[in-house]
């Protein structure tokens, strides 16, 4: 295998550079959503594409999130492969019923013959001290629907390979990016990559507990992990890297060497993401598990204002840590 | 010109074998609702039907303006508009039937018949739903410079839905090849949309910049006449409709709603069916301009009887789909 070129890439750029090779191979490719053009989105992950690709293909909409997503299934049922940007996770609930009435069911309800290759591109996550209604994980809800992909990438390199996979994709995939990782930076190669959906990624081996983390809570788990190494606790990292295809087997084999299990997630704790795979680890590995498998989510409150509140509705380094280690009875 | 004399001229340069195509597609919509009201009653159907008789002027009459690859969205109330954009009737049935032969294999039923052949992106169940999709397929074919016109299809009830005017305004300053068509049958499902809808229907369009009319969905010749204008404004650039079509609906809001005193009396009915049906009519004109007699007229419905007949045995016997299959195509 030739050597890889690989460069530092925030987050941002990464997915920039994904929408921006996608859109260079498949001219059928477009971004559609609020002040996705000149502005390049309040985060400015888009910046420059409009210069390149014009405003037929980078279209800045009214402040209409279900029309436009609506517009989105639509235009990809008839010939485009549009990119939908909803600025923040929170304004999914406007776009429900096009995604999950419309999108999700589309290519069952017509017996197969309709496709919507439609990526809807969002955000999630606290601490940025957005109050209620801008700091919502949502990723659970879509994650329950038959017939949607739910990608969540944690690092430049899994947003960039999962992105570009996402737009391939012949169904509807919500891609959840962490607004508070844009800047984080991490290697990216320059040469041509995918990601496959449903393949989960060691993020570090260790032998005597199984860390599962997602999106923003995959830095979380490595940062307690290092921690964990300190005190001779020997954690691995797994992040599913789609909640939607999920990759049971490779949970549930970590979760059997390890024979501990901690899933972190930064949605809703009830009825939620740590809920499933919990459950998938525990009737994987029943027979091999030394203790029940935990669960960390987000408290269960509307995410508050002010940040002594905030900081403690969402699983931390901390609190990771110390779950862990009182799981290895380690103190 | 004016509308109503470039209307006349169209109506004047319609030769007599598209006429009688119209009336025979209009006639097919009402027997096949006969059937599936049949259907219902005799028990052999699976769950509800929401009827179109009473609105056959508008489906046919629009998709007579329409190419074959030209895009519809239909709803809840759409084997009109399936029909007249050229489904076929067995395999109608047989997704009514919930049959593998049917138009999804079973998984759709009544409401959600979908069919690229014609252009038909499918049959919406929720109200409003499919505002997004035809749209969205209106952008597609300007983009990519295909000269397809979407039309949408709705009722008066759709007009409470809030996407419905994020689209319109969006389709207004994209200047897209939809139109917006609101079968206005007077009831939300059982509301008199007096109760529901304040001001004016076309104003609501208008207010957008969007071209909006209104016709009397009950004549066939005058739907399509209207349609034809708007259809060809659409594909030459200029931007997207909403045509409001005044029409009516002889059943209830779906097969079982029998009893419908509540909310609208018999002698309404009545005088719908008997002042101003769409069919009838229509003959009447045709006999009287010469196109047609009532001879040969009757034996088309004879003919389509016979056909939708066959169609339903078609339906009846065909196999279900196999329980396995309802995992497949979850994804594609």
């Amino acid at each position: 295998m030739p050597e890889m070129a690989v460069r530092e890439l925030t987050f941002a750029h990464a997915v920039r550079e994904a929408l921006a090779e996608e859109m260079r191979r498949d001219s059928r490719v477009c971004i559609f959503g609020e002040d996705v053009a000149e502005a390049g989105t309040p985060f400015k992950v888009l910046s420059g594409l409009v210069e390149e690709f014009g405003r037929e293909r980078v279209l800045d909409t009214p402040i209409s999130e279900a029309g436009f997503t609506g517009m989105g299934v639509g235009a990809a049922m008839t010939g485009l492969r549009p990119v939908v940007d909803i600025m923040f996770g929170d304004f999914l609930t406007l776009t429900m019923d096009q995604l999950v009435n419309q999108a999700a069911k589309v290519h069952y309800m017509s017996g197969g013959t309709w496709k919507v290759p439609m990526v809807l591109r969002t955000t999630l996550g606290a601490t940025r001290r957005s109050a209620a209604q801008h700091s919502q994980s949502l990723h659970a809800w879509l994650s329950h629907v038959p017939g949607l992909k739910v990608a969540m990438p944690s690092t430049p390199y899994d947003a960039k390979g999962l992105l570009k996979t996402a737009i391939r994709d012949d169904n509807p995939v919500v891609f959840f990016e962490d607004k508070m990782m844009y800047k984080l930076k991490g290697p990216v190669p320059e040469q041509e990559y995918t990601i496959p959906f449903g393949v989960a990624d060691m993020k570090r081996e260790g032998e005597d507990i199984t860390i599962v983390a997602t999106s923003s809570m995959v830095q979380v788990a490595l940062g307690a992990a290092e921690c964990l190494e300190k005190i001779g606790v020997s954690a691995e990292v797994i992040d599913p890297r789609t909640t939607w295809p999920l990759d049971e087997k490779t949970l549930v084999e970590s979760a059997k060497k390890t024979s501990r299990a901690i899933v972190v997630d930064e949605g809703y704790g009830r009825y939620g993401v740590t809920g499933e795979i919990a459950s998938v680890i525990a009737e994987g590995a029943f027979y091999s598990l030394d203790a029940p498998v935990k669960r960390m989510g987000a408290m269960h409150v509307p995410i508050p204002f002010s940040p002594p509140l905030e900081d403690v509705t969402v699983p931390t380094e901390q609190t990771v840590f110390e779950a862990a280690r009182a799981m290895c009875g380690k103190g | 010109m004016s509308i109503a004399t470039d209307q006349a001229r169209v109506i004047e340069g319609v030769k007599a074998e598209q006429w009688v195509r119209i009336y025979r597609r209009m006639v097919m919509i009402r027997q096949f609702e006969e059937q599936v009201n049949e259907l219902y009653t005799r028990a052999l159907m699976p769950g509800l039907a929401h009827l179109y008789m009473g609105e056959e002027a508008v489906a046919v009459g629009i998709c007579e303006a329409l190419r074959q690859t030209d895009y519809i969205t239909s709803t809840h109330r759409g084997h009109g508009h399936c029909l007249a954009k050229g489904a076929s009737p067995d395999r109608m049935f047989a997704e009514l039937l919930g049959k593998e032969a049917g138009y999804c294999r079973g998984k759709g039923g009544s409401m959600h018949i979908a069919d690229p052949a014609t252009g038909n992106l499918g049959a919406n169940a929720i109200v409003g739903g499919s505002a997004g999709i035809a749209t969205g397929a209106a952008l597609s074919s300007k983009r990519l410079g295909t000269g397809q016109v979407t039309v949408c299809f709705f009722g008066e009830g759709a007009l409470g839905q809030g996407v419905l005017y994020e689209v319109m305004n969006l389709a207004a300053l994209w200047k897209l090849p939809v139109i917006y068509v609101c079968e206005n049958n007077l009831y939300n499902e059982y509301t008199h949309y007096s109760e529901t809808t304040a001001g004016d229907m076309l104003a609501r369009g208008a207010a957008f910049g969007v071209h909006a009319e209104s016709v009397d969905g009950q004549d066939v010749r005058v739907v399509y006449a209207t349609a034809e204008r708007l259809v060809e404004r659409a594909r030459r650039g200029e931007g997207p409709a909403l045509l409001v079509c005044n029409t009516y609906r002889y059943h209830g809001h779906h097969v079982g709603d029998i009893n419908r005193e509540y909310y609208r009396s018999k002698q309404e009915e009545q005088e719908w069916k008997t002042k101003r049906d769409p069919i009838k009519n229509f003959a009447e004109w045709m006999i009287q301009q010469k196109i047609s007699d009532a001879a040969a007229l009757e034996q088309m419905q004879k003919e389509v009887r016979a056909e939708m007949k066959a169609a339903v045995e078609f339906a009846i016997a065909a196999p279900y789909p196999k329980p396995e299959e309802a995992e497949q195509d979850v994804y594609a």
